[in-house]
């Protein structure tokens, strides 16, 4: 609809494919920092409910505007960078981390049609972009030259590169049952069932294991902060520590947002406008991740990886051989016919 | 997409591949040199997908930014020296180093001039997932498997390395 238009202009071939990509890239980022924002109040709020505070109350009506004011303070703060810091990592840490954050949003498919860049090769493209967060946060944790940071940064690698593992596999015993890995063939692919139904325990390993890659509680090791005061994120002030606090919540709306993809049946649903299914399945993802983080207490790092290594990993490779009998169980079963 | 607009893509990772290469090499900072090599690394992926290689593309985000340059730089912070800005030295043998690598490069050169750079006949798989699957479960299944043996025996390797350090203790 757009490239009509645009070519009814008389523009050439590469200008229309180029505000295409812009458009998109403008949406989304939209589509970010407005849910971000108000992800921060919402968060403030449930843990004050689940803590029996207030939480904030006198900015707007309900202290609506609470974030709004954080911002716009933070943005004004000074940019402070540590004498001893390496300057140029620890300039370009917070930009490198936003980057794959944004970027995994081109394959989440909003509604029928409403997807950035329909890839081959989906969910797969989500999961690469997504493992270089890892890199941003070692640099902004080694860049700061403090060793709360660089605490921080080798626990995020232990942590992210570890349950990188048994996410990608529990999202194989959904990659198996479509044949795809095109995220619009996934949703399609849902129109009688979803796959939390068929693939319960997937669900389960990328839920834990997307808990431990968005760095939330009871995961957040790389920044529990009555150890490591703000681990990788200690030494950054003012506009760059929002940066990395966005990210976060940024993160935390694209496991979400995949994982409605991947399990609750995407855009798909009754009577309401499928964006809007998209958007409130997403939300009750994130009321989910926010309940577990505001419930259970932070684990050991041993404990962490000893859980992932000797109990999500295996579990994960066990689905995966379960999927695989029960396809051809389910084939037998339909060409036989008995 | 015109072929203008791939051509300009092109050029911009040749130059952010080779600088980013050469900065490796050339920077005394080694923890420099290390993010650099990430970033050559995502140069090539970008040079991959302008070959419409999409899926080797993501392996090659995945597995050498994602994993290897991680564990690379892990390294390279843990073994930190005094001081970290003089830490990838030059030695005295610049000299010969320069003759061994220029014959390298003649070498590679002429290997490169001397292969047919014909490009298959034929339309291209549009689905180069479900075809690489195939290919690694057909025809190349030994080496596939001969591969993930090899994978097997270095993750036995690194848990046996592990275990000894513990009973040390």
């Amino acid at each position: 609809m757009l490239d009509a238009l645009l070519s009814s202009w008389g523009l050439p071939l590469w200008a229309v494919t180029t505000i295409r990509a812009l458009v998109y890239l403008l949406g989304v980022l939209a589509f970010v920092f407005l849910n971000a924002i108000y992800l921060i109040y919402l968060e403030r709020k449930i843990s004050a409910y689940m803590q029996q505070r207030l939480g904030p109350n006198r900015v707007g009506p309900r202290g609506i505007f609470q974030s709004v004011a954080d911002a716009i303070k933070l943005l004004c703060k000074e940019d402070i960078i540590p004498r001893e810091a390496d300057k140029w990592v620890f300039l370009v840490a917070p930009i490198v981390i936003f980057i794959p954050a944004i970027m995994v949003y081109a394959i989440i498919p909003f509604g029928p049609g409403m997807i950035a860049a329909d890839l081959n090769i989906g969910v797969f493209y989500f999961l690469a972009v997504a493992s270089t967060t890892t890199i941003a946060i070692l640099m902004g944790g080694w860049a700061g030259n403090n060793k709360y940071s660089l605490l921080g940064a080798m626990r995020t690698v232990a942590q992210m590169v570890s349950y990188e593992i048994p996410l990608v596999f529990s999202i194989l015993g959904v990659v198996m049952l479509v044949g795809s890995l095109k995220t619009s063939d996934i949703v399609a692919a849902q129109k009688e069932i979803w796959f939390i139904l068929l693939q319960p325990v997937a669900f389960l390993i990328y839920f834990i294991a997307a808990t431990a890659e968005v760095n939330r509680g009871p995961f957040d090791l790389v920044e529990g902060e009555q150890e490591i005061i703000a681990g990788p994120f200690t030494e950054f002030t003012a506009m760059r520590y929002a940066l990395f606090y966005l990210s976060e919540y940024t993160n935390l709306l694209s496991v979400s947002a995949l994982a409605v993809t991947l399990f609750l049946g995407g855009w798909q649903g009754p009577w309401l406008p499928p964006w809007l299914w998209f958007i409130i399945k997403v939300y009750i993802m994130i009321l989910l991740f926010m309940w577990v983080r505001w419930t259970f207490p932070r684990i050991r790092i041993d404990h962490l990886l000893q859980f992932n290594w000797k109990f999500l990993l295996p579990l994960s490779l066990v689905n995966i051989l379960g999927t695989g009998i029960g396809i051809k169980v389910y084939q037998a079963l339909m060409t036989g016919g008995w | 997409m015109g072929s203008t607009l791939t051509l300009v893509a092109f050029w911009i990772l040749f130059v952010l591949v080779v600088a980013s290469a050469l900065a490796v090499v050339l920077l005394r900072n080694i923890v420099h040199s290390a993010l650099y090599l990430v970033l050559s690394f995502v140069g090539v992926a970008g040079i991959y997908i302008l070959l419409e290689a999409e899926f080797l593309a993501a392996v090659q985000i995945l597995v050498y930014v994602g994993a290897v340059s991680v564990l690379l730089i892990f390294g390279v912070m843990l073994t930190r020296r005094g001081n970290i800005r003089q830490s990838n030295l030059f030695n005295a043998f610049s000299l010969a180093a320069g003759v061994v690598s220029l014959a390298l490069c003649v070498l590679i050169i002429l290997a490169l001039a001397r292969t047919p750079a014909s490009l298959p006949l034929g339309s291209w798989p549009v689905d180069t997932v479900g075809a690489l699957a195939e290919a690694f479960l057909g025809p190349f299944v030994v080496p596939f498997e001969v591969a993930a043996i090899l994978l097997l025996v270095g993750i036995v390797g690194a848990i046996l390395i592990a275990r000894e350090v513990k009973e040390d203790k």
